[in-house]
């Protein structure tokens, strides 16, 4: 059986489609990514498959039970941790995992053992009994983790998990779900927009618009470009690259990070690129860098859209809220 | 059994953080204690005469329990517009748990803790001379639920499709304010405009004060002068409380439990 299967998937707000006709599977056991820009769809999409909103058109199938006709079979079979914090953040962390067993179910002996172990795994133990306001952001998302997984779902959603935390407790979460999906073999569907965590998945699904544009192992994805990366900056990238087009019949793409070049032997092209840049133009160009290596996920997305995903800036409501946090020190 | 668990879970959880946060408590003890002591206090002398030898601050102790039970059960309910804005919502929303029940929970919560914070106002009622026996105490614990989980269900159908704070102190400023002040907590809605007369019918917090002041102030002042500063027989005030209850309680479940 597959964990997930979504056919069709479409979710409108007025106007604006969020989501338009996706479909794809996860396989039961995969750590399966859904990777775009901010605003490409990706929450609307998990907002769908774990039941918190209705999909306008399409249905999916998650734990092999429908999200439209059975969400309450659904909810029974997953868990989830949100991009935002959502613990009781007055409760204890010890409290706030009662509450979770409560509402899922789980035999008091049966929790209590269990939320022993899952606290071990995150790290927790000793501030099981702590107030979870104290607790840093990655504390918080380790306790969510154990959370998610307290009343053993058959599907894990991770709603970008490390947005917002510093890269090494990224890499601190990074272990803790790649641990539990070894000793628990929960599927896990995860959203994120850095390149480095789809990187683990071992399926990417790349969304932009509302749309899926590949799905794929990251080795094929990335197969997908023919060889080496070129990446260099000048003093006139945009003649630069219409040199490049004109000299030597590549194709080039101009990116904000400088001019970008696809080559099978981009180590041979170097040489190459600097003789028709550096002779016989007037004025002449300036090359300030030029780096090469092997494709990134990165460089698949620009070659699909033609532009780099980057962390945008902070919605005007997202500061609000974040305003609001700190001045409420909830 | 499911379902009772539920509701239980959610009502505990309402608990276990107002009693956590005692400051919380202190501090919304604070208001009504000041408008008991100084208004109370302050007003007695100049409203002597109009009210027909009733000391004015028995007279302002319902109003002020109605008042404390008012605000803290549409808090309370509110909060679900913080759970919301601050994600914790979601984690009751996508569990395998009747919606109807985490309402009525929430019900049970909100109202639990309203009538705690009664409680603790009426061991203040020596404080500005009032006394209260057990039948008395026992008939104003009962009205504090009717009305606290009354307003619980209100603020639950105010708050069920509530997205932001802004929406929360629109409520405050021209919903909540004008029940209080029309509700007769603070004088006898007698000999006021036919306008207030009205608003004072169609408002549910009216006939809580009105049925906790005749409770309160029965055997302490003769029934004629009772008669004058009440408006409703006590049996219409019930009535009415519960018919309000029904009224707020069946579409504050409806909306809550529709998905978007």
């Amino acid at each position: 059986m597959e964990a997930i299967e979504a056919e069709r998937l479409t979710r409108r707000f007025g106007d604006f489609t969020a989501v338009r006709e996706v479909s794809f599977t996860v396989r039961e056991g995969e750590l399966f990514a859904f990777l775009g820009p901010n605003g490409a769809g990706k929450t609307t999409t998990i907002n769908m498959l774990c039941t918190l909103l209705r999909p306008t058109s399409g249905t999916a199938r998650v734990g092999g039970r429908d999200i439209v006709r059975e969400p309450h079979e659904v909810r029974r079979r997953i868990g989830l941790v949100f991009q935002d914090p959502s613990l009781d953040d007055r409760l204890t962390a010890w409290q706030n995992l009662q509450f979770h067993a409560r509402l899922y179910d789980v035999p008091r002996r049966i929790f209590e053992e269990r939320a022993r172990r899952l606290l071990e795994l995150v790290e927790l133990t000793d501030h099981a009994h702590q107030e979870v306001r104290t607790f840093s952001g990655g504390m918080k998302r380790r306790l969510e983790l154990a959370r998610g997984l307290l009343h053993q779902p058959k599907v894990l959603f991770l709603d970008e998990p490390t947005l917002g935390l510093d890269p090494q407790t990224r890499r601190h979460i990074w272990e803790y779900i790649l641990r539990l999906r070894d000793t628990e073999g929960t599927t896990v569907f995860f959203t994120t927009h850095y390149m480095d965590e789809a990187e683990r998945a071992d399926r990417i699904a790349i969304i932009d618009h509302g749309r899926i544009i590949a799905l794929d192992t990251p080795d094929h994805l990335k197969a997908m470009i023919g060889g080496d990366v070129i990446r260099m900056r000048t003093s006139d990238d945009a003649r630069a690259a219409n040199r490049v087009r004109e000299a030597l019949g590549l194709e080039p793409q101009l990116t904000e990070e400088g001019v970008h070049i696809e080559a099978a032997q981009g180590d041979q092209l170097i040489p190459r690129l600097l003789g028709v840049l550096q002779n016989g133009l007037e004025p002449p160009l300036i090359v300030h860098s030029i780096s090469l290596r092997r494709p990134s996920l990165e460089d698949v997305f620009i070659k699909l859209t033609g532009r780099a995903i980057r962390d945008e800036e902070a919605s005007p409501l997202e500061r609000m809220r974040l305003g609001h946090r700190l001045w409420s020190r909830r | 059994m499911m379902f009772l668990k539920t509701v239980y879970t959610i009502w505990y959880r309402d608990l276990l953080r107002f009693l956590r946060d005692r400051s919380r408590i202190l501090s919304s003890l604070g208001q009504p204690l000041l408008f008991l002591v100084v208004f109370g206090n302050g007003l007695a002398p100049a409203v002597a005469a109009g009210m027909g030898g009733v000391d004015f601050r028995a007279f302002l102790f319902p109003g002020i329990l109605s008042m404390a039970v008012l605000f803290t059960a549409v808090f309370s309910a509110v909060s679900i517009v913080w759970d919301r804005e601050f994600g914790f919502l979601k984690e009751v929303l996508v569990a395998p748990v009747s919606r109807t029940a985490v309402a009525l929970g929430k019900v049970a919560g909100g109202s639990t803790t309203a009538l705690i914070q009664g409680l603790l106002i009426m061991l203040l009622a020596p404080l500005v001379g009032v006394r209260f026996n057990l039948v008395q105490i026992l008939t104003l614990i009962a009205m504090m639920i009717l009305l606290a989980a009354t307003m619980t269900s209100f603020g639950i159908l105010i708050a069920a499709r509530m997205r932001s704070m802004e929406g929360f102190h629109m409520m405050m400023n021209f919903l909540l304010m004008p029940m209080f002040f029309v509700s007769g907590a603070f004088f006898p809605l007698r000999q006021v405009p036919l306008w207030m007369e009205w608003l004072a019918r169609a408002d549910p917090v009216a006939y809580g004060v009105d049925a906790m002041r005749q409770t309160a102030l029965s055997g302490l002042v003769p029934e004629p002068v009772l008669r004058v500063i009440t408006l409703h027989p006590l049996e219409i005030n019930l009535l009415a409380l519960m018919a309000f209850w029904l009224l707020f309680l069946v579409p504050a479940v409806w909306l809550f439990s529709r998905t978007d």
